[in-house]
């Protein structure tokens, strides 16, 4: 593993050093992730002699992430949150803008750091199917980031590992079989002790009960409610499923083509949404009550393609209240009351019913 | 006369540990232009139901019942040729995945004049002209140019377009639609919704429209059948169902919605849905329910009267006050 190459303009100074344990202690609310203006860009190659196009997958994506607080990130397909969790847990690193993890910055330190980093962020994937070994038994999917990570015995591992196997609901003698053996829900039980094995602080998940029946998806958010509990866990929560975040987030990041364009507390979201987009995403969820069968906001068109983004305000397109400025300028993310919006709409005014 | 009218309709697949049954005497009968939903989770059977009308399933299955009629005429008696004739024309269905149903080798312009081929006699010219103002309806932009173009050209929602433009391609008066919007994002969801239910009104066309989420059946259906390892549990009309669901799997379902939940702690439903293996004596649910006592564990369930949602179930739950216990 080499260390991180090319990362342009790191300032140290915007990176704050890790809080000793005693100030964490005294007050809870501390920033355990910070991002600032971090993007990240795909280079595209579009035919042998064509010149390589580049993708911006995330944009200058600023926000926090409070210790012990669940921040969840929506959007739709393509808005680059499969990009930030995939940055989160260091699988890649941010191209531009500073990224500090539990008081370590992430782009330009020693791999040593790194190492230690990747054991506090852990992450549980959206297909449980997709996400286990089919060869491996389940202890051995369990126990091998012990393996890798510590220096522990193989008697310890496996007390270790049927222990995480206690603590998300499974049985002991679970541990010797293979995956095709157990139920989705189950499956998803086992990714979640193998990302909990290492005691992280941080748990990354990304879409994890989207590919679950009702049912299964409440076993599970209940174990993530009672894991976040017990540990002490930060969750980043990504969904496109609005009615489970509002169930699961203390915030909510609303993404649209790459850019955060709404981040608030989840009781001011919901009750009041400020964006366009935010306000057209809740209203494009279905309710469970027949007789609320209310005014559906109508977005028409899709997402724009990211290689070449619409000048100006990404969601010019689709938004109803655009005007010259949202075809000319980007609005950026600014206060209004407890939540921050990009929007110039909002900021004028011009939306009726705020 | 119904449209569709199915009674104790069976599918059974011979697997290398026995034959199982998928579907387990199902009755749905649809009335011309109405919505009904068939609501269940994974493995509940809904989906094999509504392939083995279509005649879409492998030959390992083994489709019985007492009644397949469509407008009163019985289906079990036809020959393939005029099975034929009646599939894909008067009755059409939609899939879960537009990407993968659609032919990747040809254009779409191609797939939706196929079906025009098959069942009109249109000339060239007349089925170009159908297929732009069937793309036109769905609302697909531009649908000369889209004619000439390959569905991976295309992202989800305009593939299920797509789909749709060629299942309603020769105006039929059932449209099946199995989990249509299970693989697209919700504003694109809301988007497909509308306008199967406008082409629904339109046209008068009775729909069936399957899915896992109770919110979709919220917003179109008008009347649902809720569906639980290859039986139907209950059948109701939308309004009541929300409100007072009879058979405790409707209502564990409903209470394990994140939405409307009101504790930190979702109500959830132990276990899972019984496979081949593990199917219990008596009431299916009675080993996931709270409620089930002997009497679950042993005997069958009888179908309750209306008023109770025609529950598959020994105690159903909210007895509307008229009614006497059952």
């Amino acid at each position: 593993m080499s260390a991180p190459t090319d990362t342009p303009t790191t300032s140290p100074a915007t990176a704050p050093t890790a809080a000793p344990l005693s100030a964490r202690a005294t007050a809870p609310l501390n920033a355990i992730v910070t991002a600032t203006d971090v993007s990240q860009v795909y280079e595209l190659r579009r035919g042998m002699f064509a010149r390589p196009v580049g993708l911006k997958a995330v944009k200058d994506a600023s926000f926090s992430v409070e210790e012990g607080e669940t921040l969840a990130i929506v959007g739709e397909s393509g808005c680059g949150k499969s990009t930030l969790a995939r940055m989160l847990t260091m699988i890649e690193t941010p191209s531009e803008g500073a990224l500090t993890i539990d008081g370590v910055t992430i782009t330009g330190e020693d791999a040593r750091q790194l190492k230690k980093l990747r054991s506090t962020v852990q992450i549980v994937f959206q297909n449980p199917y997709g996400a286990l070994n089919p060869r491996q038994k389940v202890g051995s999917i369990i126990e091998e980031p012990l393996k890798i990570n510590t220096r522990l015995a193989s008697a310890e591992r496996r007390r270790k590992a049927e222990q995480a196997l206690a603590e998300v609901g499974l049985r002991p003698e679970h541990y010797g079989r293979y995956p095709h053996m157990f139920s989705g829900g189950q499956r998803q039980r086992i990714a979640i002790a193998r990302a909990i094995i290492l005691e992280p602080k941080i748990l990354v998940l990304d879409e994890p009960v989207s590919a679950l029946d009702v049912s299964i998806q409440a076993q599970i958010l209940n174990l993530l409610a009672d894991l976040q509990e017990r540990l002490g866990l930060t969750y980043i929560f990504i969904s496109h499923d609005l009615s489970v975040v509002k169930h699961v987030a203390d915030r909510v990041m609303v993404m649209y083509l790459g850019r955060p364009v709404e981040i608030a507390p989840v009781d001011a979201l919901y009750a009041k949404p400020l964006h366009p987009y935010t306000r057209a995403l809740l209203s494009a969820t279905p309710a469970t009550d027949p007789k609320s069968k209310g005014q559906r906001i109508r977005l028409t068109g899709e997402l724009p393609s990211p290689i070449s983004p619409p000048p100006g305000c990404s969601f010019n397109p689709r938004c109803p209240y655009a005007n010259e400025r949202c075809h000319t300028e980007r609005p950026e993310l600014t206060p209004h009351g407890p939540t921050r919006v990009a929007c110039f709409a909002v900021e004028e005014g011009r939306i009726e019913g705020l | 006369m119904p449209l569709l009218s199915l009674r104790n309709l069976s599918v059974s697949f011979d697997t290398a540990s026995g034959p199982f049954k998928a579907v387990d005497g199902v009755d749905i009968t649809v009335e011309p232009g109405e919505v009904l939903g068939i609501v269940g989770e994974s493995g509940s059977g809904k989906s094999v139901a509504m392939l083995g009308l279509m005649g879409l399933l492998p030959p390992s299955a083994t489709v019985t019942a007492d009644e397949i009629a469509f407008e009163g005429r019985d289906m079990r008696q036809m020959s393939g040729r005029e099975r034929r004739k009646i599939i894909g024309s008067e009755i059409a269905m939609i899939f879960q995945e537009p990407m993968s149903s659609l032919n990747p080798c040809f254009t779409v312009g191609f797939q939706i004049k196929e079906a025009l081929k098959a069942h009109t006699d249109l000339d060239r010219k007349g089925r170009k002209d159908r297929a732009i103002e069937l793309m036109n309806a769905v609302g697909i932009p531009e649908p000369e140019r889209r004619l000439s173009a390959f569905p991976h050209q295309m992202s989800g929602g305009m593939s299920q377009r797509v789909m749709i433009a060629m299942a309603t391609a020769c105006r039929p008066k059932l449209l099946i639609a199995d989990e249509p919007t299970t693989a697209l994002d919700v504003t694109i969801q809301a988007q497909i919704l509308d306008l199967l239910l406008d082409l629904q009104k339109e046209r008068g066309m009775a729909m069936i429209l399957i899915t896992h989420d109770m919110g979709v059946i919220a917003e179109t259906a008008e009347r649902v059948v809720v569906q639980y390892a290859g039986q139907q549990v209950e059948r109701q009309p939308v309004s009541t169902l929300f409100d007072a669901p009879h058979h405790p799997y409707t209502s564990a379902l409903l209470a394990a919605i994140p939405e409307r939940a009101t504790e930190r702690r979702l109500p959830t439903i132990p276990g899972v849905v019984p496979g081949q293996g593990d199917r219990p004596d008596g009431c299916l649910f009675n080993p996931r329910c709270d409620k089930a006592d002997d009497k679950c564990r042993t005997v069958v369930p009888p179908r309750q009267p209306k008023s109770l949602g025609e529950a598959l179930c020994h105690y159903p739950l909210n007895h509307p006050a008229n009614v006497s216990a059952a």
